[in-house]
């Protein structure tokens, strides 16, 4: 499942400590970032293991992430392979090695934020263990969706519904039951997005265990949440996103030669789409958010600049809490401390627009006042051709 | 006329004292909204620049002043609270500005203010502006002249170019509402466009929609089923890649609903002129009003 919404990614292992918390059972699992420490692991369990790769990606069976090992001596082995792999462009720099657990039948339960319903919703299914989009698609009659009252978190009798969805035996549903509800409080006193365990496996004994857990946190918590902050794994994620987050930034990388630096998400969308009507490639989304200071465009130009692709760079700022003549100074501070090796068009009007305009022209640039024309200029001289 | 708000609206402004509440308390005092109280808690008794009285809560304020509507400008943690605040206070227009409010606190605020029979805009919105008459928020009250035009949009900046270039063009607005860009918000496009519909000074209404969730296909079925006067739209997102979040907590695109494509065709498909550039809303508005 996809959690919308600005979020952050948790490691199965963290997903699993939190869940442990709640109740929830969890077979036993350590963490390991060398082979060594992979092969102690499997010792001290004695019995087979399955050793999986910690990175923020799904599909990591099929890009041979998730290993079992029979012995130590072949748990080191198959640690030392996953942790070469780059699965989806993540580097794994550390894996899980659990005990293999025997599996009877497998289960699907999650839980999201459902925009429409405006309520958490719970997703169950009795077909887990594989993409639950696919179940969604190929046999619905497989799903049941439960939207919560959130003031009055899951009840027991919704929990018995879902159970009874998933199982027939008592001896399953009444514990599933239960699971369902700390999964629901893990949920929703973590900040979740989204909370899932796929799959809930039934072992040839009749018992219930959570074999995987996910979970996204809302990053809207992690200011009152400095527990959860600790949790996100840095080294997991593109260091020029994270460089621009740490300068309160919005960035997302794309493979065009435009740069764009634009203050508000929606007209930032806006200047990409444009740069693609006059026939160019955006390089970037970059938005610098509502209220500028001169470091943000700084920091902005410094990401910007490090992608070689990025032929022209297009500042497109309209003035409203964020100040132009803020900016122009960060423009102007930026290429003091760096000059750059690309063409610059600015577009900005607005908030002390005069002022701006004349901080930039003591230091020989010029604005534009139209976007239109704005984004033609970069469009031109970043594919070659004349400035329009 | 307009929409929500007018010369008549008496609002009160939670963080009045705030680095954000100042500010704008005073872009808005000085475009001609009647700000008749704000509050800040511990500092009841005082008066912001010598005029404004401040409270502690909003329920003395509602006591002592008649107060129709409230906008708040408080930080992310205490913003649902201060949503609820308002709503329990009687206040029957609420517009939350802030950026950065957990959407788990929101899917608790929504039935507490609906069950108080409130309207909630926002959050993560910049307000609306009645041109001539009330500006509540952080829209540049410049940019906007009165005029047949209604506006409402997800977004922020976007929505300054469009109003800019449709001032520009001498095409001026009843009221222009921004509804926010996170996932769950108080104020939808249909009861926008609802809104509009209903105001005879509107001839003709702009929606500008964003990539994610299907709140502008819904809109735009309700522009068909519901709606007489013409509405001209555009959509920001085109060029994003799927799966990525672009600012706006509510866009991103999840599974086949969302993408800016499938939205365009659900405006064409239900009668809605779509611009490609912003700047082309103009020509379309021209139209729309001939």
């Amino acid at each position: 499942m996809h959690a919308f919404g600005a979020r952050v990614n948790i490691h199965e292992y963290q997903a699993k400590e939190i869940f442990r918390k709640y109740g929830i059972p969890i077979p036993p699992g350590e963490v390991a970032t060398t082979p060594e420490e992979a092969e102690a692991i499997a010792r001290k369990f004695g019995k087979t293991v399955v050793v999986k790769a910690q990175v923020h990606a799904g599909g990591r069976g099929k890009a041979g992430g998730v290993k079992l090992a029979r012995t130590p001596e072949e748990a080191r082995s198959i640690a030392a392979q996953i942790l070469k792999l780059t699965i989806k462009g993540l580097p794994v720099k550390r894996v899980l090695v659990t005990p293999a657990a025997d599996i009877a039948s497998e289960a699907y339960v999650g839980i999201i934020v459902d925009r429409a319903s405006k309520r958490p919703v719970f997703i169950a299914s009795p077909a887990g263990g594989i993409d639950i989009e696919e179940v969604a698609a190929k046999t619905p009659e497989k799903i049941l969706r439960h939207p919560i009252d959130p003031r009055y978190g899951l009840q027991g009798f919704e929990a018995m519904q879902l159970a009874f969805f998933l199982y027939s035996d008592m001896k399953q549903v009444r514990p599933a039951a239960k699971i369902l509800q700390q999964l629901y409080r893990a949920f929703s006193e973590n900040g979740g997005s989204l909370a899932e365990i796929n799959p809930l496996v039934t072992t040839p004994t009749g018992e219930i265990v959570a074999l995987d857990a996910k979970m996204v946190i809302d990053d809207n918590e992690l200011e009152r949440r400095p527990d959860i902050a600790a949790l996100r794994d840095e080294s997991a994620e593109d260091p020029s996103e994270l460089e621009a987050r740490e300068a309160s930034l919005t960035f997302i990388k794309l493979d065009g030669n435009v740069g764009c630096v634009v203050n508000g998400a929606g007209l930032a969308m806006a200047t990409m789409d444009l740069v693609k009507y006059y026939g160019g490639e955006p390089a970037n989304f970059l938005d610098i958010g509502g209220s500028s200071n001169p470091g943000k465009v700084v920091a902005a130009l410094r990401i910007i600049t490090r992608d070689p692709n990025v032929k022209t760079i297009l500042f497109n700022i309209f003035g409203g809490i964020t100040r132009t003549d803020d900016v122009a100074n960060g423009i102007v501070t930026a290429i003091k401390q760096r000059p750059l090796k690309v063409p610059l068009v600015i577009r900005l009007t607005g908030t002390n627009e005069e002022i701006a305009v004349k901080i930039l022209s003591e230091h020989g640039l010029s604005a534009m006042t139209d976007m239109d024309e704005a984004v033609q200029k970069a469009v031109a001289l970043a594919t070659g051709g004349k400035a329009a | 006329m307009s929409i929500f708000i007018d010369k008549n609206t008496r609002l009160l402004i939670q963080g009045i004292t705030g680095r954000d509440g100042s500010f704008h308390a005073r872009q808005m005092i000085a475009y001609g909204t009647q700000v008749v109280a704000g509050v800040t808690p511990g500092k009841g008794g005082q008066k912001f620049d010598d005029s404004v009285p401040i409270f502690n809560t909003v329920a003395e304020a509602v006591q002592q002043t008649r107060v129709t509507a409230a906008v708040i400008y408080v930080p992310p943690p205490f913003a649902a609270d201060a949503i609820m605040e308002a709503a329990d206070a009687g206040i029957p227009f609420i517009v939350a500005i802030t950026e950065g409010v957990p959407v788990l606190d929101m899917t608790r605020v929504y039935p507490f203010v609906k069950e108080r029979g409130a309207r909630l805009l926002g959050p993560n919105c910049p307000g609306l502006i009645t041109p001539g008459q009330s500006n509540v928020g952080i829209i540049p009250g410049r940019i906007c002249t009165p005029g047949p035009a209604g506006l409402v949009s997800r977004s922020g900046t976007l929505t300054y170019e469009v109003v800019y270039q449709m001032t520009r063009a001498n095409i001026g607005q009843t009221t222009c509402v921004g509804i926010g860009g996170d996932p769950i918000n108080g104020t939808n496009f249909i009861d926008c466009l609802d809104a509009f519909e209903k105001d005879p000074a509107t001839k003709a209404v702009v929606m500008i929609g964003e990539i994610g969730g299907t709140d502008e296909q819904e809109a735009a079925k309700f522009v068909r089923e519901k709606m007489k006067k013409p509405v001209v739209g555009f959509i920001a997102g085109q060029t994003a890649p799927p799966g990525r979040r672009m600012g706006h907590a509510g866009a991103i695109i999840s599974g086949s609903a969302g993408t800016a494509a499938e939205k365009m065709h659900a405006f064409e498909e239900n009668g809605i002129g779509v611009a490609k550039r912003p700047r082309d809303v103009v020509d379309l508005l021209k139209r729309a009003l001939r």
